[in-house]
């Protein structure tokens, strides 16, 4: 009788629950597809509509032929880029070319730029004073690099790029945050715009600023800008935030005005988490510059396009790892020093201040430089270069690993990726969106469901299905490779304390490597073409697994590991019934950014060859194509949100069952 | 010491007057007087989903006055002493510092009062992180636009008061908890005002360093004389340092006496509860439990003052006869305390 009542019960509740309901909707609709007309399967032409061209047509008459108050929007902007150009020109001259004099086979230098030992020298001292000995030697040996490699100029004109971009995105970021701090209207404004900018990739930046700004400098300035914004933005509204209410308090008590309140009590104690914004966005910048060396922001970035172009794999991997060095340098110096200025730390007598020490020191050193002239500039003969070293690397690979190289690339592409590559690509396009729709109904309810349909609809009438499904496909496959491997090696760190300091520096290095040095070692080994763009992604989506693994298994409370322990749980017990149900939440949340890392580098893989929605923008770049690289970039930004969405309902599922249950 | 304090403050005039002051999250002002204001009870704020964190507060407080306000957490101690400041808007009510309306000041004459007469400590010092200790210190001072060379050296001057000479250029980071509470302090007491609000300010320390700063602030206070409005949930600090104390429960002022009253009278049964576990003799004074001098007695052959505590004169009384003398510093014998009179204060009756 109770038998009875329960499982009609739970017949009922089976049937009532939204995962059955999604279930009969699906097993419906594929009938309805099977069986009903063609459209369902295609996508019909009346369905898509030229919007790419009308916004290139939009954007087109914007830059080349509107005015405002009888200024042509052309002239104001080339005025702008023109003033910009002339900043990092300055820039450029004091930390690489100098000025010269003359023309054609006349020219001379008339006035040297500052010598590699003046700079190196002044950021070694830098580190010295806000990191210790160990930050001195890592930013000597990292400079070192740059300067005996032959990198030194090109490392500078990156620096120079990075240094005014990051100027200004941080001036902008800090203007914006604290505009948000202050209105919550304008917040849910900024916040909106900045998480679409956030999946918006990196190439889609560069189309539209070079039509606004012409190829060069500024133009690569304006869309590196515009790139690291985001979390800038993000980071001031939460560093305010989290300044706690007796300081503010306290500078209402001793009377400050507003404007003196928020700079000089409020800013500075939010520094310390303003700090992690700022460090980001160099990083942000970093990698943006580097890109941008597509449209003419020259530097290290532009050695590894021409390299990877020309597949001087040598000369390509040598330019990566110089910008590997100006990378950990940048990070590593940036944090110190916004640790140093948000905590403080008295100064030892007798100890001078740290702008006269520099100061001193770049007056002595460039002295130094005019009278030897290897410390001017590293005479060219003392060069060491390893590209022929890295070719020659490259060459026995492919002579010596070809069969096992090249058998593993044929069975990965015929027997994995080619058959799924087909399959999405032959799914009807109402099943993947209904399938999605369900997924979301089910995780976040109708609402999460009609957001998912929108995105997906935009990618339908926009005309680009199948490159999309493309990108799906190569998505897939990297973060499923990335979650495997990342997870394990996460959760064997998470038992492992004494390993993680290692491993979290290792992680950080990673994570802040520019994306294009990931395409290197995968175009060493397997050329161009899909298992090389598989790899690199791979590769770049693998540390944010392991970190939040890591992490996810940190947070297991004690307590409960001590539970199933006293109760005699085996390790793999524990791992099964407590860790992992524990680490859930995190762990989504860990594969949600994973798939972001993966979409951000799909972009960046374009260049070794797929046949993506990044391609679509690579090849709207090259050919000047606004429209088609704008859309295409939003269409991006469309999967990436839809993987967003669902991937943080099923945290927020994950987190509170029991809440869920009861919906 | 408390001799010195009583003579400290011999003319009462009145420094923060607070009438029938309100403060109810959740309403403005308006909406509060139109659904009754005052005249809600707890059940009409319910229904509205209003919060009285403060209701009907009404006391003055004395120039050079220690007042303290105890409240165990979500009483709303705090709230109130952020409402004498105006870092809360109260609700409803008035308050009157040194004779001006406080709730009728402008934002610029509010700055202006608060940089003039209100110093505050918080109770995790909210120290800026990036200035050193001379540069918190001066802080107020140097917002008010005084010139680097001055406030400098007005800072250089506190630090000394509180102790803290040799460690101007230290950072927050740099100092331990009591440290940096004791910069707090100097940074409160810098543009020397006549008020000095403190929240809590000893309750985020090690007992043995709190009970270090509460005698560093009775010394400062008996040196400085200010108008203290001084917040804890600790009753035995609140003994120790107040001239008087309030005592709320859920928003309400319950009781306002001095240390003596409130163990000797509580006013209800949440005051007695609070207070019974508190060592009567360390609170009562001599002339508290002295009676007037019969004439057919004999002489006293010891003396106490009659500010004294109990706990204090126990070694005379067991030293002489039956009778203590309570004389004063001019030497006036004001009565007699007698063993009975002791031990009643001991037995807690």
């Amino acid at each position: 009788m109770a038998h009875a009542d329960i499982s009609r019960q739970s017949g009922q509740q089976l049937w009532s629950s939204p995962s059955t309901r999604a279930l009969i909707f699906l097993a419906l609709l594929s009938s309805a597809v099977w069986l009903g007309p063609t459209w369902t399967r295609v996508i019909p032409d009346a369905l898509t509509f030229p919007i790419a061209t009308t916004v290139g047509d939009a954007l087109n008459w914007f830059a080349r032929e509107a005015t405002i108050n009888g200024l042509a929007v052309k002239d104001m902007t080339r005025a702008v880029a023109s003033f910009f150009d002339y900043i990092i020109e300055s820039v450029v001259i004091v930390l690489s070319k100098g000025i010269y004099t003359g023309r054609g086979l006349n020219v001379t230098q008339a006035v040297p730029p500052l010598s590699w030992f003046a700079i190196a020298g002044a950021m070694v001292i830098a580190a010295y004073r806000f990191g210790g000995r160990s930050l001195a030697v890592v930013c000597a040996v990292c400079l070192g690099f740059l300067v005996i490699f032959g990198l030194w100029e090109n490392a500078m004109v990156t620096l120079a790029s990075v240094l005014v971009s990051v100027l200004l995105a941080m001036a902008i970021g800090l203007i914006l945050g604290i505009w948000s701090y202050r209105s919550s209207n304008v917040e849910n404004v900024t916040r909106g715009i900045m998480n679409v900018m956030q999946t918006v990739p990196i190439f889609s930046y560069l189309v539209p600023t070079l039509l606004l700004f012409g190829y060069g400098p500024s133009a690569a300035l304006f869309a590196t800008v515009l790139y690291a914004l985001p979390p800038m933005v993000h980071n001031t509204v939460l560093a305010l935030k989290s300044v706690p209410a007796e300081v503010t308090e306290s500078g209402k008590m001793m009377g400050c005005h507003p404007r003196q309140l928020l700079w000089k009590v409020q800013l500075p104690a939010a520094l310390a988490k303003l700090a992690v914004g700022m460090n980001q966005t160099i990083m942000m910048t970093l990698n943006m510059v580097i890109i941008a060396s597509m449209i003419g922001a020259g530097g290290l970035g532009f050695d590894v396009l021409r390299a990877l172009r020309k597949l001087d794999i040598g000369s390509g991997l040598e330019a990566g790892m110089g910008i590997v060095a100006l990378a950990v340098v940048l990070d590593r110096l940036s944090q110190a020093a916004a640790h140093r200025a948000a905590h403080g730390q008295h100064r030892k007598p007798g100890q001078l201040p740290l702008w006269q020490l520099l100061a001193g020191w770049l007056v002595i050193a460039t002295v130094a430089a005019l009278v030897v002239g290897p410390l001017q500039s590293w005479p060219a003969a003392w060069q060491v270069s390893t590209a022929e070293f890295w070719n020659a690397a490259v060459t026995w690979i492919n002579k010596e690993l070809f069969d096992v190289l090249e058998a593993f690339r044929n069975f990965a592409l015929l027997s994995v990726m080619r058959p799924f590559s087909a399959f999405l690509a032959a799914a009807p396009w109402t099943l993947v969106i209904g399938s999605v729709a369900a997924l979301a109904c089910v995780l976040g309810g109708w609402r999460l469901a009609a957001l998912c349909t929108g995105f997906g609809m935009f990618i339908v009438i926009t005309g680009y299905w199948a490159p999309a499904m493309n990108s799906v496909y190569l998505i897939t496959i990297s973060v499923t490779l990335a979650v495997l491997m990342g997870y394990p090696i996460g959760f064997w760190l998470a038992t492992r304390p004494k390993a993680q300091g290692t491993a979290g520096f290792v992680l950080d290095t990673l994570q802040t490597l520019p994306t294009l040095v990931y395409l290197l070692p995968a175009v060493m080994l397997f050329r161009i073409g899909d298992v090389s763009a598989v790899i690199a992604v791979t590769l770049y989506a693998t540390a944010p697994a392991v970190r939040y693994a890591m992490v996810g298994m940190a947070q297991v409370p004690k307590a409960r590991l001590e539970a199933a322990e006293i109760a005699g749980a085996t390790r793999w017990q524990t791992l099964i019934w407590v860790r992992l149900p524990s680490a859930l939440p995190t762990l989504l949340i860990g594969i949600n950014q994973t798939i972001m890392m993966a979409f951000s580098m799909l972009i960046i893989a374009a260049l070794v060859g797929t046949k993506d929605l990044g391609q679509e923008v690579l090849i709207a770049l090259n050919r000047s194509l606004v429209g088609e690289g704008i859309v295409a970039g939003l269409c991006v930004a469309c999967l990436a949100l839809i993987c967003d969405a669902l991937l943080k309902a099923a945290a927020a599922r994950a987190t509170s069952p029991a809440r869920s249950r009861a919906q | 010491m408390m001799d010195m304090r009583a003579q400290s403050a011999p003319v009462s005039t009145t420094s923060i007057k607070c009438e029938n002051v309100w403060k109810v999250f959740g309403a403005t002002p308006a909406e509060f007087e139109q659904a009754g204001g005052p005249e809600m009870d707890a059940e009409a704020l319910q229904r509205k989903g209003w919060t009285a964190a403060v209701r009907d507060a009404t006391f003055d407080i004395s120039t050079g006055e220690v007042f303290v306000i105890m409240g165990l957490s979500g009483s709303g101690k705090s709230t109130i002493v952020r409402c004498l400041s105006r870092l809360i808007e109260p609700t409803n009510g008035r308050i009157l510092v040194e004779g001006a309306d406080l709730l009728k000041a402008s934002p610029a004459e509010l700055n202006d009062i608060r940089r003039r007469k209100m110093g505050m400590v918080f109770q995790h010092f909210a120290l800026l992180p990036n200035r050193n200790v001379l540069g918190n210190i001066g802080f107020p001072l140097q917002i008010q636009g005084m010139p680097r060379a001055e406030y400098e050296a007005r800072a250089r001057e506190m630090v000394e008061l509180v102790g803290l000479k040799g460690r101007e250029d230290h950072f927050p980071d740099e100092l331990s908890g009591g440290q940096q509470q004791r910069v707090g302090i100097a940074r409160s007491l810098a543009s020397d005002p006549a008020i000095w609000f403190l929240d809590e300010p000893f309750s985020a320390l090690d007992p043995l360093i709190r009970s270090d700063l509460q005698d560093e602030l009775l010394r400062l206070q008996q040196q400085l004389a200010k108008t203290v409005v001084f917040i804890t949930h600790d009753l035995d600090e609140a003994i120790k340092i107040a001239d008087r104390i309030a005592i709320m429960e859920e928003g309400r002022i319950v009781q306002i006496g001095s240390p003596e009253d409130l163990i000797l009278h509580p006013a209800n049964d949440y005051v007695s509860r609070f207070t019974r576990g508190v060592p009567r003799a360390k609170v009562v004074r001599a002339k508290t439990i002295m009676r007037p001098v019969d004439a057919d007695e004999g002489e006293a052959t010891a003396f106490v003052g009659p500010n004294d505590r109990i706990a204090d004169v126990a070694e005379v009384l067991l030293q002489s006869g039956n009778l203590i003398a309570v004389r004063d510093d001019a030497g006036r014998t004001h009565g007699v305390i007698d063993r009975e009179a002791f031990i009643r204060v001991l037995a807690g009756a």
